[in-house]
């Protein structure tokens, strides 16, 4: 009995705790891609810098107050300085809005055209952020490291394994729930989120019906700013901000997206799980799970890891490539916001 | 179209002062291997042109084509490792066979259960069962091979044969998973094309990264073979120093004294072979750029182009014609991913060296897609011009930005903090540059330096 616990323990604090947290990671970035695919129409291949952008203020934010002695009590520094990085990110967007998309939306540019001029943004991005803040790794995490510590979980259990919950999970956890609760309250309940799913669906229609474009297009930048703002300073918390990595988020993001429905909320949230428990799953190696369950003559002798945590990319990829064969349109059918 | 004559001299015009300038102010060394690399760029971006300038396809994975035609070049030149083959090579072809194998029969599992309602369920379980035995021969014989000698070779080698050839197989290897790509993702929305090919990139540079057997991985290959002379064995042949002494007779001739003449000459000759080699490849690479790019523009002004373009500008129109529009897609994209792969392994063949670790995104796929766009799609000398312009960019931006740098911050103190800061983040100014440039030229100028030539005949 006390195997089978050991095991499920094992389980939940090697798999499950991290990637639920990845995956709200994912989640919230694949909500942001599927907001611009649903309402601006093309792939924001910029989005990816655009959390590493927020991230970097959440961090300048989080310095400025540390240096006026301010902070969160146990909860992170980060946290008080987010709202700040909101407000700039989402300036930001509707900044390059203004002077670049504007221009394409209102010629109705192809949705390639505006994918090749958020690779413009891209570069801009990242110059913008490794000159502000630089190449190097910063973690910028303060307050209370762990919820529960794996040994005080082992003493209060008096199993072998300990459950190990930094709070930073939690916290990314919590975050999420709240703000995707929030955003489906907002798309479902009010006028202007009703608004937005009618110009997602059917541009001309909603334009018929008297829905203001211009507005649309405004509050999804904010929409979008801020989840990318909150999804890229979870990230830095969670692991550590190193603006590199950004770019390499975006093939789960967008495989995230893919997946889930490119354009469906609901689809980028499912989506964003999906594919951190696949890649969580597939790179971890069992061993010690098996040890725990089956009986010593069974002992497994290798690592019994399906594929080395080298291959992440791979996972995320296989799905991706899976889902665009058996069903390209992903799993909640895409474009319904 | 006197108009555009000129503007295509013009700028042909400037890329030759630029490069003089380098070569005054810098060093001919410096200007020859920027105008190498602009070459080899030059090939990838027409590789992209024949992609999206031609047919509308939007590839994001040219990394890891690029890769893989490095990969070629190893694999193609590199002496076989008798000792690795021994020990692990069986074993290693015993995994290759079983990869096939279980391909072939997922492939026929995916036939003969068309309609089955557990189809996914026996593929799936299928696919398992071909992991779980071709990791029995596969892990060992990796370790195997690793052990072998692993801080000069722990890798299976290549096969001995010149480097020139890897230049076509790096187009081969390039085509084989374009092909397996495009097969997948073509035909869906455009958009998936471009997730697809940003993901296959990753994933081929990650499996060059990481699997040691093949390429040695991190611990990168180096000492490849040249398909020039060595500057060593230039320095000591005979007809090379007096080649040089004849190019610099009269200011050798100048001084009188023979040590100090000696050593004058010595020197010369150091520096001469280094330019001597570049050139060599220079002269290759261009060889190689005219050959493409002849063969683009045949094609382009074919029939066959014609067609590329009506399916370009309207697919739903050509396939009222009767043509096969994916078919025609994945064709055009084998092609352009293929010259792609070829310059990936002419830039390895160049350098020497194998570093996969150095293939970042940033630099292997998306300043191709400025090259592209830059020097204006659909146009083949117009992407060699972007991709000459952007290079040049690209490596004189951080001497440029340094200047201005010192320019605007000359009124602050020497250890000012902001202008250290400044001074530190220089090589990140030229992605400031090429971000603006493409917003620049996307919103101004959106056909390109040389816009394409559209020919009613």
């Amino acid at each position: 009995m006390t195997d089978f616990l050991n095991a499920i323990i094992l389980l939940l604090n090697f798999i499950v705790v991290p990637a639920f947290s990845y995956g709200s990671q994912l989640a919230l970035g694949a909500l942001g891609v599927s907001f611009i695919y649903a309402i601006l129409r093309f792939a924001n291949y910029a989005h990816g810098d655009l959390m590493s952008f927020g991230a970097m203020f959440a961090i300048l934010f989080t310095w400025l107050f540390q240096s006026y002695g301010i902070n969160f009590g146990i909860l992170p520094t980060a946290l008080l300085a987010l709202p700040f990085s909101i407000i700039i990110c989402v300036f930001f967007c509707l900044i390059t809005d203004r002077f670049v998309f504007r221009y394409y939306r209102i010629k109705k540019s192809s949705p390639v055209t505006l994918a090749m001029v958020s690779l413009g943004v891209m570069f801009i991005i990242q110059a913008i952020v490794r000159v502000v803040i630089g190449p190097a790794d910063r973690k910028f995490f303060d307050g209370q490291k762990f919820i529960i510590k794996a040994k005080k979980f082992k003493e209060i259990t008096g199993l072998n394994e300990g459950l190990a919950l930094k709070s930073t999970q939690v916290i990314t956890i919590l975050v999420t729930v709240i703000l995707v609760s929030l955003l489906f309250w907002f798309l479902q309940k009010t006028r202007t989120g009703k608004s937005m799913r009618a110009f997602s669906d059917n541009e001309d229609l909603a334009l018929l019906s008297g829905i203001n474009p211009d507005r649309v297009v405004f509050i999804t930048w904010i929409v979008v700013g801020t989840l990318a703002s909150v999804a890229g300073t979870l990230y830095g918390l969670d692991k550590s901000f190193k603006p590199f990595t950004y770019l390499n988020l975006v093939l789960p993001i967008f495989a995230s997206a893919i997946v889930g429905g490119i354009g469906s909320p609901v689809g980028a949230v499912v989506g964003g799980y999906v594919i951190a428990f696949s890649e969580i799953m597939i790179t971890y190696a069992y061993k010690k799970f098996f040890i725990y369950l089956l009986p010593s003559s069974l002992e497994p002798s290798g690592l019994v890891q399906l594929l080395s945590t080298d291959y992440k990319f791979a996972v995320s990829y296989s799905i991706l490539v899976i889902v665009l064969l058996v069903r390209p349109s992903g799993i909640f059918k895409g474009r319904t916001l | 179209m006197i108009n555009k004559n000129i503007s295509e001299l013009l700028s042909l015009f400037i890329m030759i002062t630029l490069f003089l300038l380098v070569g005054f102010i810098q060093s001919w060394s410096m200007s020859i291997t920027i105008l190498n690399m602009c070459i080899i760029s030059a090939i990838m971006s027409m590789g992209i042109n024949i992609q999206w300038g031609y047919a509308g396809i939007f590839n994001v994975g040219i990394m890891g084509f690029t890769g893989l035609g490095g990969l070629a070049t190893v694999l193609v030149s590199y002496s076989p490792v008798h000792e690795a083959w021994r020990v692990g090579g069986f074993g290693m072809i015993i995994s290759l066979f079983l990869l096939i194998l279980t391909v072939v029969i997922v492939f026929f599992l995916n036939r003969i259960y068309k309609n089955n309602k557990y189809k996914y369920l026996i593929i799936s379980l299928a696919i398992i069962v071909g992991l779980v035995l071709i990791n029995y021969f596969y892990r060992p014989s990796v370790l195997a091979i690793e052990d072998v000698n692993p801080a000069i070779s722990g890798f299976l080698g290549g096969l001995g044969l010149p480097i020139l050839f890897s230049w076509i197989v790096g187009g081969l290897f390039a085509a084989g998973v374009a092909f397996i790509i495009g097969k997948i993702a073509l035909g869906l929305r455009s958009d998936y094309l471009a997730i697809a090919t940003l993901g296959i990139s990753e994933v081929i540079i990650a499996v060059l990264k990481h699997e040691d057997w093949l390429s040695r991985g991190v611990k990168n290959v180096i000492g490849l073979k040249r398909p020039v002379p060595y500057e060593i064995d230039l320095q000591a042949s005979e007809w090379f120093i007096s080649f040089i002494s004849y190019l610099h007779s009269a200011k050798l001739s100048k001084i009188s004294e023979v040590l100090e003449r000696q050593k004058v000459l010595d020197q010369l000759v150091i520096e001469g072979s280094t330019i001597f080699v570049k050139i060599s490849y220079l002269i290759l690479f261009t060889i190689v750029l005219l050959f493409i790019l002849y063969l683009a523009n045949k094609a382009q002004f074919s029939p066959w182009g014609r067609m590329m373009r009506a399916i370009r500008d309207n697919e739903i129109s050509a396939n009222a014609m009767g043509k096969n529009v994916v078919k025609r897609h994945l064709q055009v994209f084998v092609i352009g991913s293929a010259v792609v792969g070829i310059a990936g392994a002419m830039m390895v063949t160049q350098n020497g060296l194998f570093t996969p670790s150095s293939y970042l995104p940033l630099r292997y796929t998306f300043l191709i897609w400025v090259m592209v766009i830059v020097g204006g799609s659909g146009n083949n000398l117009g992407s060699i011009l972007g991709g000459f312009i952007v290079w040049f960019t690209w490596i004189e931006a951080a001497p440029v930005s340094l200047y201005l740098i010192e320019i605007f911050t000359s009124g602050l103190d020497e250890n000012n903090s902001f202008k250290l800061h400044l001074v530190d983040s220089v090589p990140y100014f030229r992605f400031l540059i090429m971000g603006v440039v493409l917003l620049l030229v996307l919103r101004y100028r959106p056909k390109g330096v040389l816009p394409e030539k559209v020919r009613h005949s």
